[in-house]
């Protein structure tokens, strides 16, 4: 693959500058050196692993159920999104039938993370960009969903909920009400935050054309997620490789044209309303039964290997099992979207000033705990 | 000078720092206040009835907490800037009255001697940013050279456009003048760019580029702690009182206008009321638009105030000349500057304009991609 980078002219090098690991903007433990001739970025060189936890090694050691909680601990804005993963991939190498009701709560679930995962990007890239207020609005209703999750699956953020063959227990029945009141709160709140942000001149000053990246780079540097679709290329995992139900549903895939900044940012705002709308389908049709398929004994997939992929709030998660037949995995390995994202950062930040570095960063959101795993 | 003189003006500055430091400690509360109510939450409530003692909570943390040396610094220049910004925040105090009589020197030069002051901040900055031997700390303070360097000439040349209106520096007389017209009905124009100007040499969102929390990790005061950092924003909140109080002074007509009713001391009073409630007009303004605007990058900024306010305040000062040298009536400078105002609004709703949003992402719906993979 060729990467064309714009030419480093070393002697216009006149400081070395580290941005993290302890810097109020790289999200997390990040470690960005950037060398800069006055404000101009003149060659960026990102560090990752200060969050490295061996989950991949430490799930060989788990059973199967277990290791649904460390896949909590990967991506930890977007929690239920991974126990999916890992769940759809020990189901697909057992072939295991999962009940309707359980997938059409797992389906209102993720999507429900997935806007919340949003509006922390939200959040957090209008503070990158110096305004305060997107940071309150976006938080709150995360809290709102947060506090919808409490009360399904007892936790706010490592639910640990969803089990292989299903989930963990039946959703009390206000749960119908009380997903009707979120979701109207939130389109209205959607709004809101779009109306504050958005077309801000001085927002569209700061992000409009900063950090470029076209659609071949893109794809040749395998970005995925909202990250890519800003970019231009139709690619949503939801409707291309459908997984669980999704083919059910008819939504919009937000897709940009200029691959900057503002393009990533707006995917994001655009993709809580289609996501509104999978869970307003999902609920209309949310049948009553069952909500796992029981398993005698210990989760014991058979010999083999599987990979899934799914679309996570921040793109393509792809899982992979091997099992050898014992009540623990012989292997798993996740392919984390943030962590192929991050690559693009480089070329993204070609011709941009220091400034624009947190910008730039901000609109892949990154989280650190998905990158080092 | 005998000794109940100096005595005297011991008794003033301390006065001057005792009031303001009390003024700035209560802009911080307000501050917290207005921007929670902006982003829907409560504020400090705790401390005191409704928050009321918040300030002083904060104010006996800060003087406690230890104050650390960066190992690398360079202690003189590290230890002094601090006051270095805090001075002239304290000195252009000398020449601004509240009302009628109540300044301590009504210098006839009063209105050059603050914007000779207010000059001497960046230098505070820039050694802030120097002596903690912090890259962060020196991109920073460079940062804060330029901008503050940069702004002070449209800063100047509105009033400077004032200046010529009145005839006079001092600022009681600029008051007086204002009678029955507040200036910035003749000269919104200088208005305007004095006020964004004002915004960018106090360094508050949209500008607080040299102290950007995401970018620079709090520019030159990343490595102050304790009382010295306290010291800068004590210094940065009077600032920003000195900014709203010389827009009500030079613009808004300060205590004259529009006259106040009864006679005495009660319409003296009512005076002094109206001039507060104009000034913290201006601050709440100031505020507000923390609430709102995300900050420039750098060279924007550079490019705002170089291309668009310079030239439109040396044009402000050449029509100003223009119309007082041949007699006209002063409605035609009004028309003029309205005009150039919105000329200015015009520029910079159309510099967003090419920016328009909206079409370059659009939604695809999912039947259709899916029906085009089959």
């Amino acid at each position: 693959m060729q990467v064309s980078q714009s030419k480093i002219n070393d002697d216009a090098i006149d400081l070395m500058i580290n941005m993290g690991p302890q810097h109020p903007s790289t999200h997390g433990v990040f470690r960005l050196v950037i060398w800069v001739d006055g404000e101009k970025i003149q060659k960026v060189e990102p560090h990752i692993g200060y969050l490295h936890r061996g989950s991949e090694k430490i799930c060989e050691s788990e059973s199967y159920n277990q290791i649904i909680t460390l896949f909590d601990r990967l991506d930890y804005v977007g929690n239920l999104n991974n126990e999916l993963a890992f769940s759809l991939a020990v189901e697909k190498l057992m072939d295991l039938e999962i009940p309707e009701r359980a997938q059409y709560i797992r389906v209102i679930l993720c999507e429900l993370n997935r806007i919340a995962s949003h509006m922390l990007f939200y959040g957090v890239y209008g503070l990158d960009a110096g305004a305060t207020t997107p940071m309150l609005y976006g938080f709150r209703e995360r809290e709102r969903i947060q506090e919808l999750f409490e009360s399904v699956t007892g936790a706010r953020l490592m639910h640990n909920y969803i089990r292989i063959g299903g989930i963990k227990e039946d959703v009390e029945s206000d749960f119908k009400d009380k997903v009707h009141k979120l979701i109207n709160d939130l389109k209205k709140s959607v709004d809101e935050c779009d109306d504050l942000l958005s077309n801000n001149e001085m927002f569209l000053v700061r992000t409009k054309n900063i950090g470029i990246i076209t659609a071949d780079e893109a794809i040749d540097l395998g970005l995925s997620g909202p990250s890519l679709r800003a970019s231009g290329v139709l690619e949503d995992i939801r409707v291309t490789d459908p997984y669980s139900i999704y083919d059910r549903f008819d939504f919009g895939i937000p897709v940009g044209s200029k691959g900057d900044c503002w393009d990533r940012y707006f995917v994001r705002v655009q993709e809580m309303r289609e996501s509104i709308k999978i869970i307003e389908q999902a609920l209309v049709d949310l049948p009553e039964g069952e909500i796992i398929t029981p398993i005698k004994g210990m989760v014991r997939p058979p010999k083999g290997e599987v990979f899934v992929r799914t679309e996570s709030p921040r793109g393509d998660l792809g899982v992979f099992v091997v099992s050898d037949g014992s009540d623990k995995p012989y292997r798993v390995k996740v392919r984390p979207p943030s962590f192929v994202n991050l690559q693009a950062l480089e070329l993204m930040l070609r011709d941009t000033y220091l400034a624009d570095a947190v910008l730039v960063l901000g609109s892949i959101d990154i989280i650190m705990g998905e990158v080092d795993r | 000078m005998n000794f109940q003189e100096i005595l005297k003006y011991f008794v003033y500055a301390g006065l001057i720092f005792t009031v303001l430091a009390g003024i700035a400690a209560y802009l911080t509360l307000m501050e917290r206040k207005v921007l929670a109510w902006i982003q829907q939450r409560m504020g400090p409530k705790y401390v005191g009835f409704k928050g009321i003692l918040q300030p002083l909570a904060d104010g006996i943390k800060l003087i406690i907490k230890e104050d650390l040396l960066p190992s690398w610094s360079d202690r003189a220049v590290y230890w002094i800037a601090p006051v270095a910004v805090l001075v002239p925040a304290l000195l252009m105090w000398v020449a601004i009255p509240i009302t009628e009589g109540i300044v301590l020197d009504d210098s006839d030069l009063g209105l050059f001697y603050i914007t000779a002051i207010s000059v001497l901040t960046v230098m505070g900055l820039v050694m802030a940013g120097w002596g903690s031997a912090n890259k962060w700390a020196v991109m920073g303070g460079l940062r804060a050279a330029g901008q503050l360097v940069s702004y002070e000439i449209p800063f100047i040349m509105s009033i400077l456009a004032i200046a010529m209106l009145a005839q006079s520096l001092n600022l009681t007389e600029i008051v007086n003048q204002q009678k029955t017209f507040a200036f910035i009905l003749k000269q919104p124009l200088a208005f305007v760019i004095f006020f964004i100007a004002g915004l960018a040499e106090l360094g508050r969102i949209p500008f607080d580029i040299h102290h950007a929390e995401s970018e620079v990790v709090g520019g030159p005061f990343v490595e102050y702690s304790g009382a010295h950092w306290a010291v800068f924003y004590l210094a940065e909140y009077m600032n920003t009182f000195t900014v709203a109080v010389l827009t009500t002074i030079l613009f808004l007509g300060g205590w004259v206008w529009p006259e106040m009713p009864f006679e005495g001391r009660l319409h003296d009073f009512l005076s002094i009321l109206l001039f507060m409630f104009k000034t913290v007009s201006v601050i709440y303004l100031i505020f507000w638009i923390r609430g709102t605007y995300p900050r420039l990058r750098i060279d924007q900024l550079m490019a705002f105030g170089w291309k668009l306010l310079v030239p439109l305040s040396f044009l402000n000062v050449v029509i100003t000349s223009v119309v007082l040298f041949y007699g006209f009536s002063h409605f035609v400078l009004s028309a003029i500057s309205i005009f150039l105002t919105a000329v200015l609004f015009y520029m910079i709703s159309n510099r967003s304009k090419k920016y328009d949003s909206g079409e370059t992402v659009n939604v695809v719906s999912a039947s259709q991609l899916r029906d085009s993979q089959r």
